[in-house]
């Protein structure tokens, strides 16, 4: 019982000793902070980091960090420090800012800070220690944090991009009257999948088509659900009236299809996509003549 | 609620104007097929627009109707199937194989007219 109690008044002080050797780093990079901050900046620009800004910004950035990092270091907190990076982030990932140069330049911030508190307390080892003791795993979790930070920013801009390709991904086109066109490139997921069935029904809808022709020379291979889902695709397309001719399957895909059973009496499948046009202007009563002068320069 | 039946030249239109219970359907089915040979129609189209839902039972009786008045001389076209309904029916493996379907009811009498023509309708139609 007394032990326990012994420990965590230990712990207690052990804990009052880091804040109150925290509160007097802070004071420290407080005082020094001007001087600092230049030092920083300069071993931003020596390191060749941040190239995409100019040295103003540089310094703009560097004393707003500069003092997020004090401000995280005094009050424990990382919330704002995390929103800074963030929106640090938000601005500079557009301009070309790499990962490496974030983490870069907030470990020489870490450096910086050390090396002032080196010349600090060079006179007492043992208190630089204890300093050191109290600085190091903030420093850490502040390094992390904006990395981290900026990680997760980047990533999300990919996500928001994909969003974007997806949404352009599956364009339907009007090639004639009540003929549209699908072509499709790239590997089809699940997702996809279900966006080329909605587009492709909306579109039948919206330009009346008759004949749809789903061109897949583009799509390198499919698995057998997505295979299946192609296959409703086509019958729900026939319950409005339309038809789908496939065109461009790879061999890999032709054995996919084969290999999930789906029934060719259902399925109408050209070659090529020229194949699949003639095909759905046949289909749609069109016939494509050569002009006279164009046929007399052809047998020419 | 019952579907009303309106005749238009040689064809017969029904169009569902609201959700149908089982009733409703069969009350349907056996409506066109006494009244196809009534008023000797050539076609017949079935408009579901309205309809949000079309279930097994709905698409079971609208392939007996097509087989039904097909064997009585006339052909069947079910038009105006929405799109999302489309794709749950074959979801739910529901289909109307061999039943001819059209995107709304312009297209389905385009259709009729169409088969009206063709070489098919004079070897089907010994009337």
């Amino acid at each position: 019982m007394a032990n326990t109690q012994e420990l965590a008044t230990a712990m207690e002080t052990r804990l009052e000793t880091i804040a109150s050797r925290l509160r007097e780093l802070v004071a420290h990079l407080r005082q020094q902070r001007a001087q600092l901050r230049e030092e920083w900046a300069r071993l931003i620009t020596e390191a060749k980091l941040l190239t995409a800004m100019t040295k103003e910004e540089i310094f703009a950035e560097a004393t707003s960090v500069y003092d997020n990092y004090v401000e995280a270091l005094e009050t424990g907190t990382y919330e704002a420090l995390q929103a800074y990076a963030r929106n640090l982030s938000e601005r500079i990932i557009p301009r070309g800012v790499e990962t490496h140069e974030v983490v870069g330049i907030v470990l020489l911030l870490r450096d910086v800070l050390a090396r002032s508190l080196f010349a600090k307390y060079r006179e007492d080892f043992n208190k630089l220690n204890r300093i050191l003791d109290a600085y190091e795993p903030a420093a850490n979790r502040i390094a992390g944090t904006v990395a981290v930070g900026f990680v997760q920013e980047r990533e999300r801009i990919i996500r928001e991009q994909q969003e974007a390709i997806r949404e352009l991904s599956t364009p339907v086109l009007q090639v004639r009257e009540r003929l549209l066109i699908l072509p499709i490139i790239g590997v089809i997921d699940p997702q996809r999948t279900r966006q080329l069935t909605e587009q492709l029904l909306r579109g039948i809808r919206t330009n009346r088509a008759k004949v749809v022709v789903l061109d897949i020379t583009g799509v390198p291979y499919i698995d057998s659900p997505v295979a299946n889902h192609l296959v409703q695709t086509v019958e729900a397309a026939r319950l409005l009236g339309a038809n789908v001719i496939v065109t461009g399957l790879s061999p890999e895909i032709a054995q996919t299809l084969v290999n999930i059973g789906v029934d060719l009496g259902k399925m109408n499948t050209v070659g090529d996509l020229q194949g699949g046009i003639e095909e759905a202007e046949r289909h749609l009563g069109y016939k494509v003549v050569l002009t006279q002068e164009q046929s007399a320069a052809h047998s020419a | 609620m019952q579907v009303p039946i309106l005749k238009q030249g040689a064809y017969l239109i029904a169009t569902v104007q609201s959700a149908l219970t089982d009733e409703d359907l069969k009350q349907l089915r056996d409506t066109l097929v006494v009244s196809v040979s009534k008023v000797r129609a050539r076609g017949v189209i079935v408009d579901v627009t309205a309809l949000d839902v079309i279930d097994s039972f709905a698409t079971r009786t609208l392939r007996d109707v097509a087989h039904m008045i097909r064997l009585r001389g006339a052909e069947t076209v079910i038009v105006g199937i929405q799109p999302e309904v489309a794709f749950s029916m074959v979801k739910l493996g529901l289909s109307l194989e061999g039943i001819a379907t059209s995107l709304d009811l312009e297209e389905g009498l385009a259709y009729l007219d169409r088969k009206g023509k063709g070489p098919e309708h004079e070897v089907r139609t010994h009337r």
